[in-house]
């Protein structure tokens, strides 16, 4: 296993998601000889897991089971501990195509936080390329430093503890983006500047608040960054769901009967099966917005060096 | 060569040595010269008004008549210095508020200073472009769609990916971009061959088209079967054996869709896919014929170099097929303009468990359709609601949880808001919704046969009435 590489079988020492249903999975630091506890019962590392293939259905002590998936930078960002607040999917995935990542590209970043983004982007620009990370918690770059290596992408990254408003990148000409999800990224801009190939790169700030927003452009513009473009992207799930309406009674027996009949003589409408006019309802499958959605993560602004 | 861009026509000769995102301005003999760094002229828009109380739409306004203005550009004066006349003889322009100045001065300096910026081709540049200008050939799959997929996809240098896609070949590009020439691509196409109009675009190097495979969609049903060998391969001039075989293998693949179904469903259901597919098969026909009448002529032309690119695309097609029925691809995209499910159901087999999958679709014209239809039988606006949304990704989702073999199924969209981020003017801009299309994604498991599919059956079973009832008023619409 490696979050840049597909494996088959679970190994010891993999980190392998365990998922439980409905959504609901956890990581695994799979070890000879160590139990993990489930709701389902107990599963045996050494047996149950290791030289599996990854996808199998473990069943567990009680009877239940569960399915142990590859670890993949988008499972990761939905099961890693959480040590700040996270960016999720719908923004990485945006931030990844407008900042124009691909394999060997060279990308700083700040801060590195809990490591969502940082899988993400080391993801794409494997195996040629490198990510830059500043963070100047001290703890959290130790934390962030110990994960890397555990999930075989150490080679791909360089943790840096310092704050990057002060200090910057601690690299200069060598990137083609930048990303700064900081609270004052408009102090950072001109590091930003410097970071960058001297050829040009693209650089993504998110910020919370439009005040934020202002300020970055504003400085984004004195450095003399162009195609500055601010967005914000909103993810909406549907549930999948059958639903059944109940037909009002309007008291019109007979003309119903005669709809009925025209139906079964259209050969290809057999719609009215749906109706079960008996009952008086009519059943039919529907995607259902989740009751609450994630309304707000942040502003993303984009912008060019040239 | 001559090339025209918004009523502009140029040379490209003049932007050859200069480094991407290099501004150029049209001059007037259709060359291009670099543009430089010019400081506002903001000369006397210090002078401002605070509200519009006084200025009158009288029409007036602007002393120079539309002549005087085509004449100034025949004279071939810089746009630039039109503006600023346009400034000079416009009577309200010093009552305007300041702001309403700068919006005027933009509105004109777009119109009359005719500058173009070169940049280097990407997916952002491009599935941005394609979207704005030709929606309808990338079934109008929005660019943060675009990015979704290639997330959800865990796209990345040295996986085996198949995709299937009828996007003028921009999701190819998209995935040959985020791949960096490591690994493999196996192109699903149907038809007469793979369209890549837009790959090419891209610019990629020689070396990212080694790995990259073709598959014809009509022979997966053969290829699963295990029927499918190099002996019913074109080795005549394949016009027309292509003919007969599309259709041969749009109904070997029918049929393989039918027996898949049937393994874990009733015969009746599978009857519907049927019939959904072909409609779709008249369309591809339509279309094929069309396209297999052009490729007639040119190859009556070029005769021999056709049988030696033949036994070439043979060569590919074999290893095309070996890399498939290794059953272990690390991932799955689809976005075109059929019906999801049989394509997903099918290509589905291609993959190995644990990796993810991602199907887009857009509903719009299916829910056109259905509405219309059920307005001309004169129901009620009842039964448009039932069919309004998510047609095909909705069956495709219950399809695949008759499958199994597949979890964390998810159905979602992406709104994206674009802002105006000016001192004192922040506001959104535009709302973009609906038009991105829907994604279908999940990841796929091994597909156990033992004791718990049995009851895993006749869960199926006590469903069934209802599903089975609800799939037919589908069809219906």
């Amino acid at each position: 296993m490696s979050f840049v590489e597909y494996g088959d079988t679970i190994k010891d020492g993999d980190t392998a998601i365990v998922f439980l249903g409905h959504e609901s999975m956890f990581p695994v630091k799979v070890h000879h000889g160590t139990v993990t506890q489930t709701k389902y019962g107990v599963i045996r590392h050494s047996t149950d897991l290791i030289g599996k293939k990854y996808g199998s259905r473990v069943t567990c002590s009680k009877g239940g089971w569960v399915f142990i998936l590859h670890p993949t930078p988008e499972l990761w960002t939905l099961n890693l501990p959480h040590r700040t607040q996270i960016l999720y999917s719908t923004d990485i995935s945006i931030i990844t195509m407008m900042l124009e990542l691909k394999p060997g590209s060279i990308v700083c970043e700040s801060g590195t936080g809990s490591g969502s983004l940082s899988h993400a982007l080391i993801r794409t620009v494997a195996p040629t390329g490198h990510l830059y990370t500043v963070e100047f918690h001290q703890q959290r770059a130790e934390k962030a430093r110990e994960e890397f290596r555990e999930h075989g992408v150490e080679h791909l990254v360089t943790v840096t503890n310092q704050d990057v408003c002060k200090n910057g990148f601690g690299v200069s000409n060598i990137a083609d983006a930048v990303f700064l999800d900081i609270p004052s990224p408009w102090e950072a801009i001109g590091h930003a500047k410097s970071a960058l190939k001297t050829e040009g790169g693209r650089i993504c700030s998110f910020s919370p608040c439009i005040e934020q927003v202002q300020r970055t452009c504003l400085a984004m513009e004195e450095h003399g960054f162009t195609e500055i473009n601010t967005l914000e992207i909103l993810l909406r799930v549907y549930n999948v769901r059958t639903i059944s309406l109940q037909i009002p009674d309007l008291g019109k027996a007979a003309e119903d009967n005669s709809s009925t009949g025209f139906d079964n003589s259209d050969p290809s409408s057999q719609g009215s099966s749906c109706w079960n006019l008996q009952q008086g309802t009519a059943q039919f499958k529907s995607g259902v917005p989740l009751r609450e959605m994630v309304g707000h993560t942040g502003y993303l602004t984009f912008a060019t060096k040239t | 060569r001559k090339i025209i861009f918004e009523k502009q026509w140029f040379y490209l000769d003049n932007a050859i040595g200069h480094i991407y995102g290099t501004t150029f301005e049209v001059t007037s003999g259709g060359n291009l010269q670099p543009k430089q760094e010019v400081e506002e002229t903001t000369t006397e828009t210090k002078e401002a008004g605070t509200d519009n109380r006084n200025i009158v739409d009288d029409g007036k306004s602007q002393k120079l008549t539309h002549d005087d203005i085509k004449a100034l550009k025949d004279k071939g004066i810089k746009g630039q210095e039109i503006v600023q006349q346009l400034i000079e003889n416009s009577t309200t322009f010093r009552d305007k508020t300041e702001f309403a100045q700068d919006k005027y001065i933009k509105k004109k300096k777009k119109k009359y200073e005719a500058v173009i910026t070169i940049v280097k081709p990407s997916t952002r540049i491009l599935s941005t472009m394609y979207y704005a200008r030709e929606p309808g050939k990338i079934n109008h799959l929005r660019y943060d769609t675009l990015a979704q997929m290639l997330t959800l996809g865990n796209i990345r240098a040295g996986s085996k990916m198949i995709v299937m896609e009828t996007c003028a070949g921009l999701v190819l590009g998209a995935v040959m971009e985020r791949m960096g020439g490591y690994g493999s691509i196996i192109q699903m196409y149907p038809g007469g061959g793979p369209v890549r109009a837009a790959t090419s675009c891209f610019g990629f190097p020689k070396p990212f088209f080694d790995n990259l495979h073709e598959f014809p969609l009509s022979k997966v049903g053969s290829l699963l079967s295990g029927t499918f060998s190099t002996e019913t391969l074109p080795s005549e001039p394949e016009d027309n054996s292509l003919v007969e075989e599309e259709s041969n293998g749009l109904t070997a693949g029918k049929q393989a869709s039918l027996q898949e179904t049937e393994e874990d469903s009733t015969t009746e259901t599978s009857m519907e896919i049927n019939e959904t597919e072909e409609q779709e098969t008249m369309d591809i026909n339509a279309e094929d014929v069309e396209f297999k009448e052009n490729k007639e002529k040119a190859n009556v032309r070029i005769f021999i170099v056709r049988e030696r690119k033949q036994r070439e695309r043979r060569k590919k097609l074999i290893e095309a097929a070996a890399l498939l029925r290794e059953k272990n691809a690390d991932g799955l995209i689809v976005a075109s303009k059929f019906h999801p499910t049989p394509l997903l159901l099918t290509l589905l087999e291609f993959v190995a468990p644990s990796r993810p999958f991602v199907v887009y679709c857009l509903y719009k014209e299916v829910s056109r359709i259905c509405c219309f239809r059920f307005y001309s039988l004169s129901l009620t606006l009842f039964c448009c609601v039932t069919c309004l949304f998510f047609k095909p990704l909705l069956e495709c989702y219950t399809k695949l949880r008759e499958r199994g073999g597949v979890i964390n199924l998810k159905l979602s969209e992406t709104w994206l808001r674009n802002y105006q981020v000016l001192p004192d003017r922040s506001h959104p801009k535009l709302t973009m919704s609906g038009g991105g299309g829907y994604l279908l994604s999940g990841i796929t498991v091994v597909l156990d046969k033992g004791k718990s599919d049995a009851s895993n059956l006749e869960a199926l079973k006590m469903e069934e009435p209802s599903s089975k009832r609800c799939k037919v008023q589908d069809l219906d619409c």
